[in-house]
């Protein structure tokens, strides 16, 4: 082996990277707030009686959860300014990886909502509450603390699944690190800082988001389960 | 002078298909035998076999796929001291991604197989090894098949991603035709519906087999 590993070069250029990095956890951001409104809109339109507006979200979900996300990206950045839908790679991206999550967390939400038993809703249908109270009240709150594990682990997806956005050119800290690497002739070492990045994102947001999750359900909560006896035999 | 999207271009896109297809079948058998290690040593008694598998599956669910297809491409070519072509390093580094998943995924359905059986195996006088291969391992195979076909589809969609260190295969192909054509209305779709093909059905035969499961168990 007579590779010489350079990363001065890496720490020369710390700043493009942490700009990079904050890109890409803004832009995760964007993508799960979109998503999250596009599938809580999934969720209710689920509820309805009529055939064609469920049969509209069932295929947006089975298309979204069946096509790569790279597809989808070129679908909305390339193929979509031939209807005159043009807009910035940076937007194109948002939107896709929204959409994208938007797919999943429908189907994580009807888990939650499916958990919530129908007698309950029953009940708040008798004491008179109206459609959108019974949605928020009874069904979403329930439903959220059941949701949560799986949007936390969908938002650390996002994250990265996001460094693939570099190839519709959009600014986020993979195509930063592209542009790095061609420049100073050193892809091993940017690409190996980048991916550090990312794992340090990634178990930061784990353990940040599991911490969240513990304050707002689980304190003060009677630990169960303790003392059971484990899967395996010693 | 462009030309039109019709059946050269599709045959094409169909050609390309097949290396999709291709890279899924040898990142699943290579990912399957490495998936399997890992899964083993994530239920060994030795404390040192758990960590490294826990660290091994820990490390590849928390970097994004790109990032480790840019890494196997550069990283051999460094190790090796020659650049390699795309496929080694793609089909190496795909192995790599599902060994991670797999043994993740197969870990849970061996420890989902109640301690009493592997008392009653260790009551019959077997061994660590023939117990989990005559009494645990059958049966964690029943309950591991539905989340293994649900990531087959996650391993054809990702393939795509393949199609960023140069690889050619649908997704690739895809932006090839574009070029060619400059019909990325046609061209876009028509690959997303080729990946649609072969996805919904395996998604659809997934959720399948786990509502049967499900009965069954309960």
């Amino acid at each position: 082996m007579h590779y010489v590993f350079q990363f001065n070069v890496v720490w020369d250029n710390w700043r493009i990277l942490t700009d990079g990095a904050v890109a890409t956890v803004e832009m995760s951001v964007a993508a799960f707030a979109l998503g999250l409104a596009v599938a809580m809109l999934c969720a209710w339109l689920r509820g309805f009686r009529s055939f064609a507006v469920r049969g509209v979200v069932r295929c947006y979900v089975e298309i979204v959860r069946n096509t790569p996300l790279l597809v989808q990206l070129f679908i909305i950045y390339f193929s979509l300014p031939g209807l005159g839908v043009r807009m910035e790679a940076e937007d194109a991206a948002v939107l896709g990886l929204g959409l994208n999550f938007g797919g999943y967390a429908t189907e994580i939400l009807r888990s939650g909502v499916e958990a919530v038993p129908y007698s309950q809703i029953e009940a708040a249908t008798a004491l008179g509450l109206s459609r959108l109270r019974i949605f928020r009240h009874v069904i979403l709150n329930p439903a959220i603390r059941i949701c949560y594990p799986a949007m936390a682990s969908q938002f650390i997806l996002i994250l990265l699944s996001s460094s693939i956005v570099s190839a519709i050119s959009a600014d986020e800290l993979t195509s930063e690190v592209n542009t790095l690497q061609s420049t100073t002739f050193r892809p091993f070492e940017f690409y190996f800082a980048a991916t550090a990045i990312y794992l340090a994102l990634a178990l930061a947001f784990r353990f940040g988001l599991d911490g969240l999750f513990w304050l707002a359900f689980e304190r003060g909560r009677p630990r169960l389960g303790q003392g059971r006896s484990r899967r395996r035999p010693a | 002078m462009s030309r039109d999207f019709s059946w050269p271009e599709m045959l094409f896109l169909l050609g390309a298909l097949k290396w999709t297809l291709a890279l899924t079948g040898v990142a699943f058998l290579g990912g399957g035998a490495g998936g399997l290690i890992v899964a083993l040593m994530r239920v060994s008694p030795r404390r040192a076999n758990r960590v490294a598998a826990g660290c091994y599956i820990a490390l590849f669910q928390s970097t994004p796929l790109l990032l480790q297809l840019f890494l196997a491409f550069y990283g051999l070519a460094v190790l090796l001291g020659v650049q390699l072509e795309a496929w080694p390093a793609v089909a190496f580094a795909f192995s790599l991604y599902a060994a991670a998943f797999l043994g993740d995924t197969w870990r849970g359905a061996i420890e989902a197989i109640p301690a009493e059986q592997w008392e009653a195996g260790t009551a019959l006088a077997l061994h660590r090894g023939r117990v989990l291969r005559l009494i645990v391992l059958p049966q964690a195979l029943r309950i591991a098949i539905p989340p293994t076909v649900g990531f087959l589809v996650q391993l054809v969609k990702n393939t795509s991603v393949a199609s960023i260190v140069g690889f050619v295969e649908l997704a690739r192909a895809g932006q090839l035709m574009v070029n060619v054509t400059f019909q990325p209305m046609i061209v876009y779709p028509v690959v997303a519906a080729l990946y649609f093909v072969i996805c919904f059905p395996l998604s659809e035969a997934a959720s399948r087999l786990e509502r049967r499961l499900d009965r069954r168990s309960v």
